[in-house]
């Protein structure tokens, strides 16, 4: 039987107000979470990938405004809902846990008491019996010590055990899908591995669908189950993690694992790193077109006239965004 | 064998910790502590380890931006602390940095023309002749454009902003370039365009090179040799290939089972260090790494372990007492 559609994104457009002009940050995307799987939404700063996962949740800034698009959680076009039921869905069926835990935790609340507010919210816990459910918690995230860590303020805790704090509020009330944007960018290499490690056992018994924003396409390799790639506020590549970093089909994709020495490559043995020429186009330039053109080794005069639409692959659910697709081991 | 260019022997370097209005000092931070390293001529010397090891103070300490509390530091066999005036200043101006934040680093109320002669200006080389083709000559090297020279920081983009930053570290020619986690603010798509450069200039000006990054791919692709600090202390170092083919230090050894892997696998077996990285101001005593370590015993805890040859060349070392 196929696992359930938990969220479905199709033909997403949300666009920024600013004083240089209105700029598509997502042009278009389409996407859908399977309950109980991980999707890594892969790419550079201005890809948009964070502002996909902030519409999502319903957390875009004033200046921004979906203007296509549908996206449907459960079934329900949350778009069509209402604030007070928009409120209502965030921290309870879908909650997000960003890059910068040390600015996510109110400075002077004690963890316990921040924690226990997800219960009282969403009036998910009885009097007298959050402290218990708090600590439940925090043991959930293997908070060590955690009836110490309960009175304990912010800045005591490490930047790990913050990001711990940030995954217990955002699993309090088991939400069927968490957001995480880049939840391991601000943290050193060993507590990274011990929360990618966590989240991961956290889907097994929560059975939580987890959209995970990244730039870094090693910790895509070892958190997702598939992938889409984003550039220029388009998909260019989706699926199968194995498909994606092993048989790349799209020349961004292929350009960005290639940019990366790989295991014993050195500069020693005279290996010289293929790196991606130019620069992320600005979100304010018209490009017509494909938006990877520019900098793409196999550009020819059809990528400039025509854009490519995302088209299927050999496997299933592999699929690319370009004229010239070809899956290519990595 | 003939000096190494740069040297570091059992430098440490203290900061005071104020509180109070009076802002006392009560108690003093070792943040490098007993560091010995070395570069030699054309070689990149890797330094590698987490928030807080100590490897930016390391860096700012081997440009001159730090004093030494303690140790020598020694540049062409010559101890730093007894030159000259004249000496240091042409000791200045060998030793050079690059920063990580290409954001941070340059006046915003500058245009990279002016960006680029503070080096000269700082040296009274200001009104030479020739500065003007000097610094066309600076722009064309770190692949940048002459009409850059009249922009404004903003108006560049990150990856051409670290340029501007590598071409005023290289304005002196210098011979050793310290590179404090030179490509962590910068895209993936640009990370290895700056990468290559720092890979050419090294080759066609003979630099050297001291990387300071937590990205361990990078270091393990780039480096001659390479330095690990966990805590102020190097825990173990050693050539590239060796080290990273056959880590011998427990911490090395969790660091580099930490680092993702771009190769998906269907078993992910990612081994987690537990705990996290102990503040400085309650450093363990004995072995700083022994309150996270998986093989530590009782004697972890007793002294600090010593720096120890390994192999039988001696370049490979490690500082443990169960090794």
């Amino acid at each position: 039987m196929p696992a359930a559609r938990l969220l479905e994104i199709d033909g997403l457009v949300t666009s920024f107000r600013t004083p240089r002009g209105t700029l598509r940050a997502v042009d278009g995307v389409s996407l859908a979470v399977y309950r109980g799987e991980t999707v890594c939404i892969a790419g550079e700063s201005g890809c948009g990938k964070s502002v996909t996962a902030l519409s999502v949740m319903g957390l875009l800034p004033d200046a921004a405004r979906i203007e296509s698009g549908a996206i449907r959680f459960g079934g329900v076009d949350v778009l069509a809902l209402s604030p007070r039921e928009r409120r209502g869905l965030r921290g309870r069926a879908m909650s997000m846990i960003f890059q910068e835990p040390m600015t996510a935790l109110n400075p002077v609340q004690s963890i316990g008491r921040q924690v226990a507010e997800v219960f009282a919210i969403h009036g998910t816990a009885g009097r007298g019996q959050a402290r218990e459910k708090v600590l439940a918690l925090l043991r959930q995230v293997r908070i060590p010590d955690a009836e110490r860590r309960y009175d304990e303020y912010p800045l005591q805790l490490s930047g790990g055990m913050k990001q711990r704090v940030m995954i217990a509020m955002a699993l309090a009330n088991r939400p069927e899908l968490l957001i995480a944007d880049e939840p391991t960018t601000a943290l050193d290499v060993t507590i990274q591995a011990q929360v990618l490690h966590l989240l991961r056992e956290l889907q097994r018994e929560l059975g939580t669908g987890i959209v995970f924003v990244t730039h870094d396409l090693a910790v895509v390799a070892e958190i997702a189950d598939r992938v889409v790639v984003m550039y220029g506020g388009r998909v260019v590549e989706q699926g199968d993690v194995f498909d994606v970093l092993q048989r790349p089909a799209h020349p961004y994709t292929r350009g960005l694992l290639a940019a990366r020495p790989r295991a014993g490559q050195t500069r020693r043995d005279g290996v010289r790193l293929d790196a991606i020429p130019g620069s992320v186009p600005s979100p304010f330039e018209q490009i017509d077109g494909c938006r990877y053109q520019a900098r793409c080794p196999r550009a020819q005069a059809r990528c400039r006239e025509q854009a490519p639409a995302l088209a299927p692959l050999a496997r299933e659910g592999h699929a690319a965004a370009c004229h010239f697709a070809e899956e290519t081991p990595a | 064998m003939t000096a190494p260019l740069l040297q570091a022997d059992r430098l440490s370097v203290d900061f005071p910790v104020r509180q109070g209005v009076l802002r006392r000092e009560v108690a003093r931070l070792r943040a490098v502590s007993d560091v010995s390293v070395e570069l030699r001529a054309g070689q990149v010397l890797g330094v590698v380890g987490e928030s807080g090891c100590g490897k930016t103070t390391l860096g700012r300490a081997l440009v001159g931006l730090h004093a030494p509390t303690a140790g020598t530091l020694r540049i062409d066999g010559r101890d730093v602390a007894t030159m000259d005036d004249e000496q240091r200043r042409r000791m200045t101006r060998d030793v050079q940095m690059v920063f990580q934040d290409p954001f941070a680093s340059l006046n915003p109320r500058k245009r990279i023309r002016q960006i680029l002669q503070v080096p000269f200006e700082v040296h009274g080389l200001a009104g030479a002749a020739g500065l003007e083709s000097r610094l066309l000559e600076l722009v064309s090297l770190v692949g940048l454009l002459p009409e850059h020279l009249d922009r404004w920081p903003h108006e560049l983009s990150g990856g051409q902003r670290q340029r501007v930053g590598i071409a005023r570290a290289l304005a002196l020619q210098p011979r050793v370039v310290v590179l404090d986690e030179p490509l962590s603010a910068l895209d993936m798509s640009i990370q290895s365009q700056v990468l290559n450069l720092l890979v050419d200039l090294q080759a066609r000006l003979g630099l050297s090179y001291v990387f300071i990054s937590h990205d361990l791919s990078i270091v393990e692709y780039l480096s001659d040799s390479v330095a690990v600090m966990y805590l102020g202390r190097v825990v173990e170092t050693a050539p590239a290939a060796a080290l990273f083919a056959a880590p011998l230090h427990p911490y090395t050894q969790a660091l580099l089972a930490s680092v993702p892997d771009p190769v998906p696998r269907r078993e992910r077996v990612t081994r987690a260090l537990e705990g996290d990285v102990p503040s400085l101001l309650r450093a363990p005593r004995g072995c700083a790494f022994h309150t996270r370590c998986p093989r530590a015993q009782p004697r972890c805890g007793d002294s600090v372990p010593e720096l120890r040859p390994m192999s039988a060349d001696g370049l490979h070392q490690a500082a443990c007492h169960l090794i």
